[in-house]
């Protein structure tokens, strides 16, 4: 299949989200499944295809203009798609796994009513369209699209159960954090214009070297900022945490095959920015690091399993952020790659979990499910192992590349990496422990509900397993095998070289057993510790304060949603009073006064004749007496 | 014969029809007002012209026709509009018996 049918990539989602949008009265649910995942299977096909094209050697990346979409003076803006190794990798992610994702919700959703199911399964169609738009604009306006779409698909998702208020409020932080985040990316697109006069990626990376590192520095900064709001990174990490209020499904789509990884691919895609900007890549990297930090704490001590899940991702997001700031490019995409078999893999898992206690997501109520569910518990434990860096799962290669690096830009960037790293493992296995080993807590009647999931849910699980267990096999590392780095021979083209690590590979062997026995270690330690028993109390202490999330939400609502709550009721006491006085009294006036006026009008014709003659009396009077 | 006098008894026509207009009720009578008025501005309109050709009769031989002219408009104006006045005052009198025009004040509504 030629490049040139790259368009049909992204229409395939867009007409499945129009039929279920459109005639989501009248489909029956298999319909509705259907159509829904086929239209992302046909879509996964076509990328294979395309991959097919892509991956032989020689291949330099083409842009595919479909037709113009914005030409105002000077600037024209295409609508293109950027087909290269990079936005190939990504789309077989999307779709791959967005497609495990949507047959899995087949299951999963089954209870819901025929229109809010094909409701559902719209949404999830245009996330993935609009994932896949970012994913392929080749320029930073179609980026932007693609951007803005996932945020409005993740508010729709967030509050699918929009009769809970809850849910409602956790979908409209979603968004405003979001929003938050694109006025940066916006201003930045906005400066890029000015700067090179053009948005496309071509004319932009190839003319970034001639611009002032200032101006450089300013359109990567506010790129960051943005990617913080979709990549929910410090500060704005608090929103996807609180998305766990979408169906389970969402949380995995969001979490591993789209959105989150927006921030990472568009810094991705714009490393020869800031490949020029020293100052922003230290900034990217100290914030990715401390999300990775603190989200590692958080996680710690939550009890509903989704949240822990929830801040694994900003952590490992972290990482992916820390991969980006020391210049790792090719070891943040290849994080993001088995970030998203594994952590699809945990939130569908947790999913399977979640039916099965009949909707229960606090696993202190959880304990000894191996029993009732091995194939969910074997393949949440291909998971758990997988993102707590154990070898030879893949989250083992992937962080260590972004781990080799960190250290040879600065060994503390890859202290508290490491650190980070054993928290996960830490976390990962209470988790894993306090759910599936032990004794069962719930209640009789959840006790008798235990079954394992259906097929639907079970063969995304254990396709998703096997992915997450050999993709690290895609990037060995130079230390251990010479030219083994299948993926970054691959995205070599985009990213520039293959990884070079400057650490001399004894050190980074030295590193790497390092961080697998400390990982295993700590990941048996865990697993012993809370097998047989979990942490059932309430935290005190310094675990409060964990539990609590550091209060990072109390206090940006006492540092900026109160005093803007206080701000808009002054602004209501003088709109009511002042603006509506103003508006009111006008309107008061002119009825007064018509009142007044209307009496001359007495039918007497006399009377209308009189005025007219004193009117022209008057007009004389004004010509004779009245100096010009 | 200077134009004074010309102007002052233009004026006093135009007065008393302004003052008709206003004071009667009888609507054949304020009909008979705004002729005069008429008129006035008609005196007026010969009498500047007959002055100005005077002044300018050596240069210009054909100053102050236009003013004459004017006349004749007013005049066949006057005559189209005394017959459509003159209709509307007879269907006025077939539908309410009388002629007087504060009677028809209806407008107001």
């Amino acid at each position: 299949m030629s490049v040139q049918s790259i368009w049909l990539v992204p229409v395939l989602p867009l007409i499945g989200f129009l039929i279920n949008g459109l005639f989501r009265n009248s489909l029956s649910k298999s319909l509705t499944g259907i159509i829904g995942s086929g239209t992302i299977l046909l879509s996964f096909v076509v990328s294979l295809l395309i991959f097919g094209q892509v991956r032989q050697p020689g291949f330099h990346g083409e842009v595919v203009t479909l037709f113009d979409f914005i030409t105002v003076g000077k600037l024209s803006i295409p609508f293109a798609f950027q087909v290269d190794q990079l936005s190939t990798l990504f789309l077989l992610i999307i779709t791959g796994v967005g497609f495990l994702i949507h047959l899995y919700s087949t299951s999963y959703m089954h209870e819901e009513e025929a229109p809010h199911f094909a409701r559902y399964f719209s949404y999830l169609n245009l996330f993935v369209f609009s994932m896949l738009l970012l994913v392929l604009g080749a320029n930073f306006i179609i980026l932007f699209i693609g951007w803005e779409g996932v945020g409005l698909c993740s508010y729709l998702l967030i509050g699918y159960w929009f009769r809970n208020l809850e849910y409602g409020n956790a979908a409209k932080k979603a968004f405003i954090m979001n929003r938050i985040g694109d006025l940066g990316f916006l201003i930045a697109i906005f400066l890029m214009i000015r700067q090179f006069g053009s948005v496309s990626f071509g004319e932009v990376f190839d003319h970034a070297s001639s611009a002032r590192v200032g101006t450089l520095t300013a359109i990567t900064l506010l790129l960051f900022v943005g990617a913080t709001g979709k990549s929910a990174q410090i500060p704005l990490y608090t929103w996807l945490p609180d998305a766990m209020a979408g169906p389970t499904p969402v949380s995995a789509l969001i979490h591993a095959a789209t959105m989150v990884t927006a921030g990472i691919y568009m810094i991705a895609r714009s490393h020869v920015l800031y490949d020029l900007t020293p100052v922003t890549q230290g900034v990217v990297a100290v914030i990715g690091l401390l999300t990775a930090l603190l989200a590692a704490t958080i996680a710690l001590k939550q009890n509903d399993i989704k949240k822990v899940l929830a801040y694994s991702t900003v952590s490992q997001l972290g990482y992916m952020f820390l991969g980006l700031g020391v210049g790792a490019y090719t070891g943040a995409v290849f994080h993001v790659m088995t970030h998203a078999f594994f952590k699809a893999l945990l939130f569908l898992g947790a999913g399977s979990v979640i039916h099965a206690m009949g909707g229960e997501q606090d696993m202190r109520r959880m304990g000894g499910l191996r029993k009732w569910m091995p194939v969910t518990n074997a393949t949440f434990l291909i998971g758990c192992v997988a993102i707590a860096g154990i070898p030879p799962f893949s989250g083992f290669f992937s962080k260590d590349e972004i781990l080799a690096a960190a250290y040879a830009k600065n060994p503390v960037y890859y202290g508290v990496g490491l650190f980070t790293a054993l928290l996960t493992a830490f976390y990962m296995f209470r988790l894993y422990a306090t759910t599936f080993a032990g004794q069962f807590r719930g209640t009789h009647d959840q006790e008798h509900h235990l079954h394992e999931s259906p097929s639907a849910i079970t063969i995304p699980l254990i396709v998703l397993a096997a992915l997450a267990a050999v993709a690290g096999f895609l990037g060995i590392p130079e230390a251990l095998a010479p030219d083994a780095h299948v993926l970054g021979k691959y995205l070599a083209p985009v990213i520039g070289g293959e990884p070079k690590s400057e650490v001399a590979h004894g050190t980074e062997i030295g590193l790497m057993a390092l961080a697998a026995i400390l990982a295993a270690a700590t990941s048996l330690f865990a697993w012993s510790r809370f097998k047989s028993k979990p942490d059932l109390a309430e935290p005190t202490g310094f675990g409060k304060v964990l539990a609590n999330k550091w209060y990072v939400d109390e206090l940006y609502n006492a540092i900026i949603v109160k005093p803007l709550d206080l701000l808009a009721q002054l602004l209501v006491f003088i709109e009511k009073n002042i603006i509506d006085g103003i508006v009111n009294g006008v309107g008061r006036l002119v009825q007064y006064s018509s009142r007044q006026l209307r009496l001359l009008q007495s039918g007497q014709v006399g009377g209308y004749v009189l005025l007219m003659v004193v009117g022209i009396l008057v007009l004389f009077l004004v010509e004779l007496f009245v100096k010009k | 014969m200077p134009i004074n006098y010309y102007i002052f008894l233009a004026v006093a026509l135009f007065c008393i029809g302004v003052a008709g207009v206003l004071t009667r009720r009888n609507a054949i009578i304020i009909f008979m007002c705004i002729e005069l008025m008429l008129n006035a501005v008609n005196l007026l309109l010969v009498a500047f012209s007959k002055m100005h050709y005077h002044a300018l009769s050596a240069t210009a031989p054909h100053a102050g026709v236009d003013g004459q002219l004017f006349v004749f408009f007013i005049m066949v104006v006057a005559a189209a509009e005394v017959s459509v006045g003159l209709a509307v005052i007879v269907m006025m009198y077939r539908n309410t018996h009388s002629i007087d025009v504060n009677f028809l004040n209806r407008l107001k509504h």
